[in-house]
């Protein structure tokens, strides 16, 4: 921008201070601000709406270069990671092993579902693979020694894994021991107690042909594989979509707020319908939707709106943001603590029950190994920062995508645990390099 | 100027351990008038501000809203009565946008869902009352600037429609122009009928805009002055406790001298 118009705009704008009528959109930053030099001239979010397609490639340049990546470092590892597979053996994006991968990353995408509540607070929660292996042992406990109906043997596991949730979350907020430490300890003695009810019986295996364990198991699909089932399925997100992006443009026409343009929204259901129909017809060709997807899907859809449209959703991310300016306004930090934690525990002893339906049974080694590592990894390569305040829950998905692409890939290439390790430990360590240096450009672009 | 102050305290005192912190102070606000509480550090001013605030309650004293004495415990009764206090330390979510931060910890809420399209509508309207400048309502704090952020801080204290709004050292950390900005902000708190507990260090900005100067010397008033018949120099001196001195002296002598 040249100083002249520069120039002008601030004169129109003073002009316009003295009317009193001055939109917080046409406003000329102070020269201290580096970031809104180039923008601030207009809302940065008309900017784009006024220029069109062009204005989306400045957003998107500018976003990049102010170190808000989002999920661009997802999809690209995504795509180079499936080409390399791909080129290395040509089953790879078969629809029967694409099938696999969306069967199997719904366990430890549960996991990493309540890991985002937990990284939203700028915490660590190191129990969650833990607390799923001992879910799955007490729900043998439950339904093999007892005899206990298994609905209600499953809704009383997840009621253990929310209260060990909750005890964590206790400790942290009231005792002020570090999460850190206080999930570590988790991490040995929710282990223990697993170990402790498994120790007489060893592996327990639980009946697969009906109940909870079927539902989750690899052979229960939604609509008993009707092929209309995956359509339907994909239609329901795309009309619902559709609805969403419609009624808030006419809601914020009428309020005459800044909308997105029909254009826009065209262009996003577009996508979104792109991707769920090319889904919907994959997982046709090979089996149908695996109904542990079905409600991993489901679940990221509540926790969504929960986290971007209820307040409580609102005060965990204000937490996250900044701990004082939380509690000034009135936000009660150790009860949101608590139950961010609860909730992590709870979503823990979900994906502990998946991983029950995966096996139908209870082992001893359940929830150890790398559980916890690739639900961390999940998260965080999905985008959710370690820092705190920032991230979706959808990063559980696209980081479960990379993750399992990469479990499966290997394994389709007969390759050793140890290499599987490796390479897994080397992925999330990238992810979190990815993060620390998008941060630390957020700072110097003045964003973070 | 109304006959009845908004906000007055009577004689408060406050003990912290063996520390008198503040000795029956006096102190009123009227609705639409600005008061510019001074003092030197440790005078008291933040503990005044945090016994008008609840974070403090009151050893000794009455402290009186529109006339009627109340008692504030908490910062709650303090905001149920209508006192905003935006302190020095802003406070403010960085990861939240400006929206999310004015309306933090009481949003607007339809059909059990938040309401952001009515509280966009509203930040926007309040924010061009107060001719706040910022790029977008839709930003993240952290990409705002400190005076910026300072009048988002103000403005956050609007929200609930308060009738005395305490600013604890809004211009300490300021550059010129934001401090110009944040002291035309005050001049708006003014016109809208608030009243207005302004602490500051900076005899210009007090000068600029307070209506009036109430003074803490160690715990205790010392004076109240109208700031359009006060000068710098007295208002220092009060503050520093420097009122006997030559100058002050001789001229006592000689308006005796000739009263005689």
């Amino acid at each position: 921008m040249s100083d002249t118009s520069k120039t002008v705009k601030s004169d129109t704008t003073k002009a316009e201070k003295t009317e009193g009528v001055v939109e917080a959109q046409n406003t000329v930053a102070p020269a201290d601000d580096p970031t809104a030099a180039p923008v601030s001239v207009v809302d940065p979010r008309l900017l784009v709406r006024e220029e069109g397609f062009k204005g989306y490639i400045t957003e998107f340049k500018r976003k990049v270069k102010g170190g808000e990546l989002g999920s661009l470092p997802v999809v690209i590892g995504l795509i180079v990671i499936w080409t390399i597979f791909q080129l290395k053996n040509d089953l790879f994006l078969s629809a029967d092993n694409l099938s696999n991968i969306s069967y199997f990353l719904s366990a430890t995408g549960m996991l990493a579902i309540g890991l985002v509540f937990v990284l939203l607070l700028g915490e660590i929660d190191l129990s969650v693979g833990s607390v799923s292996g001992l879910a799955s042992a007490v729900f043998a406990v439950f339904v093999v020694d007892h005899s206990m109906n298994p609905w209600l043997a499953l809704v009383l596991t997840i009621v253990t894994g929310t209260a060990i949730g909750a005890l964590h979350g206790w400790f942290f907020a009231k005792i002020g021991v570090p999460a850190f430490v206080v999930t570590l300890a988790g991490l040995l003695a929710w282990n223990g107690l697993m170990l402790w009810l498994l120790g007489s019986s060893g592996t327990i295996n639980l009946p697969s042909d009906s109940g909870p364990i079927k539902l989750f198991g690899q052979n229960s699909f939604f609509m008993d594989q009707a092929i209309i089932g995956a359509y339907l399925l994909a239609g329901i997100a795309v009309v619902l979509s559709f609805i969403g992006n419609f009624g808030e443009q006419r809601r914020r026409r009428a309020a005459g707020v800044p909308f997105r343009t029909n254009g826009e929204i065209l262009l996003r259901v577009g996508l979104l319908a792109l991707a769920a129909f090319v889904s919907a017809y994959v997982l046709n060709n090979a089996s149908g939707v695996s109904n542990a997807l079905v409600i991993f899907l489901t679940a990221l859809v509540i926790v969504d709106f929960v986290l971007r449209r209820t307040t409580y959703g609102r005060k965990v991310f204000a937490v996250g943001g900044g701990i004082e300016a939380a509690r000034r306004a009135g936000i009660n930090v150790p009860m949101v603590r608590i139950t961010v934690f609860a909730i992590s525990g709870g979503f823990a002893a979900v994906g502990g029950m998946f991983f029950a339906g995966q096996t139908a049974g209870a082992s001893l080694s359940a929830g150890a190994g790398d559980t916890l590592m690739l639900a961390i990894a999940a998260a965080v390569i999905g985008g959710t920062s370690l820092f705190g305040g920032r991230g979706t829950v959808w990063s559980a998905l696209l980081g479960m995508l990379v993750i399992q692409s990469i479990r499966t890939g290997l394994d389709l290439l007969n390759m050793n645990t140890s290499i599987q390790y490796m390479i897994t430990g080397g992925v999330l360590l990238g992810a979190v390099v990815i993060d620390s240096v998008s941060r630390r450009s957020q700072m110097a672009a003045g964003r973070g | 100027m109304s006959a009845t102050p908004v906000l007055a305290l009577r004689g408060v005192s406050k003990r912290f351990g063996a520390v008198q912190a503040l000795t029956d102070v006096e102190l009123e606000v009227h609705a639409g008038e600005v008061v510019a509480l001074v003092g030197d550090n440790g005078a008291g001013k933040s503990t005044l501000v945090k016994t008008i605030a609840g974070v403090h309650p009151i050893d000794d004293g009455v402290i009186e809203w529109e006339g009627k004495p109340v008692s504030i415990n908490r910062p709650h009764d303090a905001q149920g009565l209508g006192v905003a206090t935006v302190y020095q330390d802003l406070a403010l979510c960085d990861n939240l946008d400006v929206v999310g931060n004015l309306y933090l910890g009481r949003e607007l809420l339809r059909r059990g869902v938040i309401d952001e399209v009515t509280m966009e509508k509203n930040a926007r309207e309040l924010l061009s009352t107060l001719s706040i400048r910022i790029p977008s309502v839709r930003i993240p704090i952290a990409s705002l600037s400190g005076g910026q952020r300072q009048v988002v801080a103000i403005a956050r204290a609007l929200i609930g429609d308060p009738k005395v709004v305490i600013l604890d050292e809004p211009t300490a950390a300021l550059g010129v122009e934001q401090t110009a900005q944040v002291l035309d902000l005050v001049e708006r708190l003014r016109e809208r009928n608030l009243g207005v507990i302004l602490i500051s260090h900076n005899m210009a900005d007090v000068k600029a805009v307070a209506d009036t100067v109430a003074v803490l010397r160690l715990g205790k008033n010392n004076g109240s002055f109208p700031v359009k018949d006060t000068s710098h120099e007295e208002i220092i001196a009060a503050i520093t406790g420097a009122t006997e001195n030559a100058v002050t002296r001789r001229a006592g002598r000689r308006t005796a001298e000739a009263a005689k």
